[in-house]
């Protein structure tokens, strides 16, 4: 088992014909995922990649029967994209997009409400189920199937945890990468809850950083409702208050923004806090050790 | 991306909310000016990108002409400190005058986007002239919000909450209810990331007026704003982060110490930094190359770290995966042949195309210093730098 993807993925691209859109559907074909469609609006009917381009999400899913979307539509347009993935009724949007405007995705949220697709990201390096299914813009190579969920609002930091994971031989259940904005389609706690209810998943890997209060959130459940260990670790413990560092949600404007004391609440909540960066794997291995 | 009160004043104002009369000059002979034609007392505001600024002398209440030229005259071309704005201070170059404004009370007033919600949030209190996360510790119940359905806009029915809430009475109801609905209208047309009025006073013969005024705009939404673009005063920012922006480095920082840092992607920048002072070290500033492939964003980097005294030493950690090694190596093949590198270069590579780029810098015979890992990397660096610095 794992979560939001695997072998029953059928993958729609939207945004497929463009520059990144093609690079990393490539990439993802070769991992093994199925691609089914394309949606790029006028190049409907010809093939991109081999996979058939239509012009619409809905008509894409009706021929093909795709049930999750990755988005490489520019941030400008990215919104809307979104918004016609919904509309369509997907059961999964991966938005890659990076720069999309915060009240666009006010707007995306509300339509959410009551609909029944859950969004991952946007600004985000996507979802992958080792040897399943590879959603996204990850380095394929370095995960190794497994028992451990990893949940991350970065991108590059996360290849790291899971390249020290992989060398330490500890496999993945599924790595999801929430992004980087300030509102992301899904929390910390919104995928906690997936790795809780899924049998595959033995622990969770969870890297925050600066920013909101969203490691908070998942502090809370953790306390609360988390029966499975978490390792976490936040980034930014470094970083000076009111600035924006690189991602758009990461900024500490009060100070409950801040590292520190998103630790606290992991920690009081009962989370083992790695030391640093380059010992999550090691950190990870103890708890998986102590089970 | 910040801009200044009276930039933010003249914005509320084309929305229909009333700010004091005033005018924004860059001479002390023009502050005399003003204040005369004010004819009464009148407020002297230094314009900064950051707040504090009565506590630290850059408010000054005059009460002749000849007082406000000599009140300007003590602030421009000075740097003013605050606590929001680091030792060094902000530049003055130009100051508010303004008519002085008899007030009865001071409100507080913001619109933002809330994160766990995910909508619009009007926030009103009666504690005007503190800062919000101070009121939010000392008494958060007397904060009223209204979170705004954005199908349907800010309503009248949220506009009276708040307005009873923070006790206005008669008219000031419906007036603040108008100003309400008003800001609501220039936070979602500009797309702003904060919106305040803070104080919002009501005068001694009960109008509402927007004392100061803090907008931030989404640097994402910026492309559609150029009237916003053009507002931004770089001489209020740190000059590092604007050569930064120049030569295409949009994710630069600049922090305490002496270790150059350049990465791929925010959160394992952050994280790097974060080793970094696990190691002993200091990072000289957060740089995130993003992911486009070309070699003059890492050129540009090293001359970034040339152009900074303070650099002893430089820690290159690429995790490739859009962004791709073999790319990274050329460039920084490419830095070393453009120019005289005067410290020692960690560097950490791994992920795409990891052979190619290893093999790129094997065979350039440029000196740097090799690391397996993040943590070498880091740990490698803090001791260089150290040895630089004795």
């Amino acid at each position: 088992m794992s979560i939001l993807v695997d072998e029953k993925t059928r993958l729609l691209v939207q945004g497929i014909t463009g520059g990144e859109g093609s690079f990393h559907t490539q990439r993802c074909i070769e991992y093994g995922t199925k691609v089914v469609a394309g949606v790029t609006p006028g190049k409907g009917g010809s093939h991109h990649l081999g996979v058939p381009v239509f012009n619409t999400v809905e008509k894409a899913m009706a021929e093909t029967g795709a049930n999750t979307s990755l988005m490489f539509v520019p941030p400008a347009f990215a919104a809307d994209g979104i918004l016609e993935a919904i509309d369509a009724g997907i059961s999964l949007v991966v938005c890659i997009t990076e720069g999309i405007p915060a009240l666009d995705m006010v707007k995306v949220h509300r339509y959410l409400k009551g609909k029944s697709t859950r969004l991952v990201g946007p600004n985000c390096p996507g979802v992958i189920s080792p040897g399943k299914c590879k959603a996204g813009i990850m380095v394929g190579e370095i995960h190794l199937p497994g028992n451990v969920g990893v949940i991350s609002r970065s991108g590059t930091l996360t290849y790291d945890v899971v390249s020290q994971l992989t060398s330490l031989g500890i496999g993945q259940s599924t790595c999801v990468g929430i992004g980087g904005d300030a509102l992301p389609g899904s929390t910390f706690v919104d995928i906690l809850e997936l790795f809780q209810e899924d049998q595959n998943t033995k622990a969770v890997v969870l890297i925050g950083e600066i920013g909101g209060t969203t490691e908070q959130e998942a502090a809370e459940f953790i306390n609360h409702k988390m029966i499975k260990p978490v390792v976490a670790f936040v980034a930014g413990s470094t970083a000076p208050p009111g600035k924006r560092m690189g991602h758009a949600g990461a900024i500490i404007t009060g100070s409950a923004g801040k590292a520190s004391e998103k630790i606290k609440m992991l920690s009081k909540a009962g989370a083992t806090i790695a030391p640093n960066p380059a010992e999550v794997g090691l950190t990870t291995k103890k708890v998986l050790e102590s089970l | 991306m910040k801009v200044h009160e009276y930039q933010a004043k003249a914005l509320l104002a084309q929305y229909g909310i009333p700010i004091p009369r005033g005018k924004v000059i860059s001479t002390p002979a023009e502050a005399r000016e003003i204040a005369a034609e004010i004819g009464s007392k009148a407020v002297i505001k230094a314009q900064v990108y950051a707040g504090g600024r009565g506590k630290a002398g850059g408010i000054k209440t005059v009460s002749s002409p000849a007082e406000a030229k000599k009140a300007a005259s003590q602030l421009l071309g000075t740097r003013l400190v605050t606590h929001q704005t680091g030792p060094e201070g902000l530049p003055v170059s130009t100051v508010l005058v303004e008519e002085a404004s008899d007030v009865a009370r001071e409100l507080y007033l913001s619109i933002l986007v809330d994160g766990t919600s995910r909508l619009p949030v009007m926030m009103a209190s009666e504690a005007g002239g503190m800062e919000i996360e101070e009121m939010a510790q000392a008494a958060p119940e007397k904060i009223f919000k209204s979170y705004i359905d954005p199908a349907i806009g800010f309503q009248p029915f949220q506009g009276r909450k708040l307005a009873y809430g923070i006790n206005l009475d008669g008219g000031q109801i419906g007036e603040a209810t108008r100003l309400m609905t008003n800001i609501y209208k220039l936070f979602m047309d500009k797309d702003c990331s904060l919106a305040e009025i803070n104080p919002l006073v009501i005068t001694a013969d009960g109008k509402l007026l927007a004392l100061d005024a803090k907008l931030n705009f989404d640097d994402n939404a910026l492309y559609r704003h150029k009237d916003i673009q053009e507002l931004q005063d770089k001489e209020q920012e740190e000059p590092l982060e604007i050569q930064a922006r120049d030569w295409g480095i949009n994710n630069y920082v600049k922090m305490d110490g002496d270790i150059g840092c350049m990465v791929n992607g925010a959160g394992l920048a952050m994280a790097v930094n974060d080793l970094i002072q696990y190691c002993g070290g200091r990072a000289a500033n957060f740089l995130d190359i993003g992911t486009l492939n070309n070699t003059e964003r890492v050129v540009n980097s090293f001359k970034m770290f040339i152009a900074d005294p303070r650099i002893n030493a430089v820690l290159v950690n690429i995790f490739g995966g859009m962004a791709r090694v073999d790319v990274i190596a050329k460039g920084i093949v490419e830095a070393y042949q453009q120019m005289d590198i005067p410290f020692p270069v960690v560097i950490r590579l791994a992920g795409t195309n990891l052979e190619e780029g290893q093999r790129i810098l094997a065979e350039s015979r440029i000196s740097f210093i090799q690391a397996i890992d993040f943590y070498d990397g880091a740990h490698k660096v803090v001791e260089v730098a150290k040895g630089v610095a004795k």
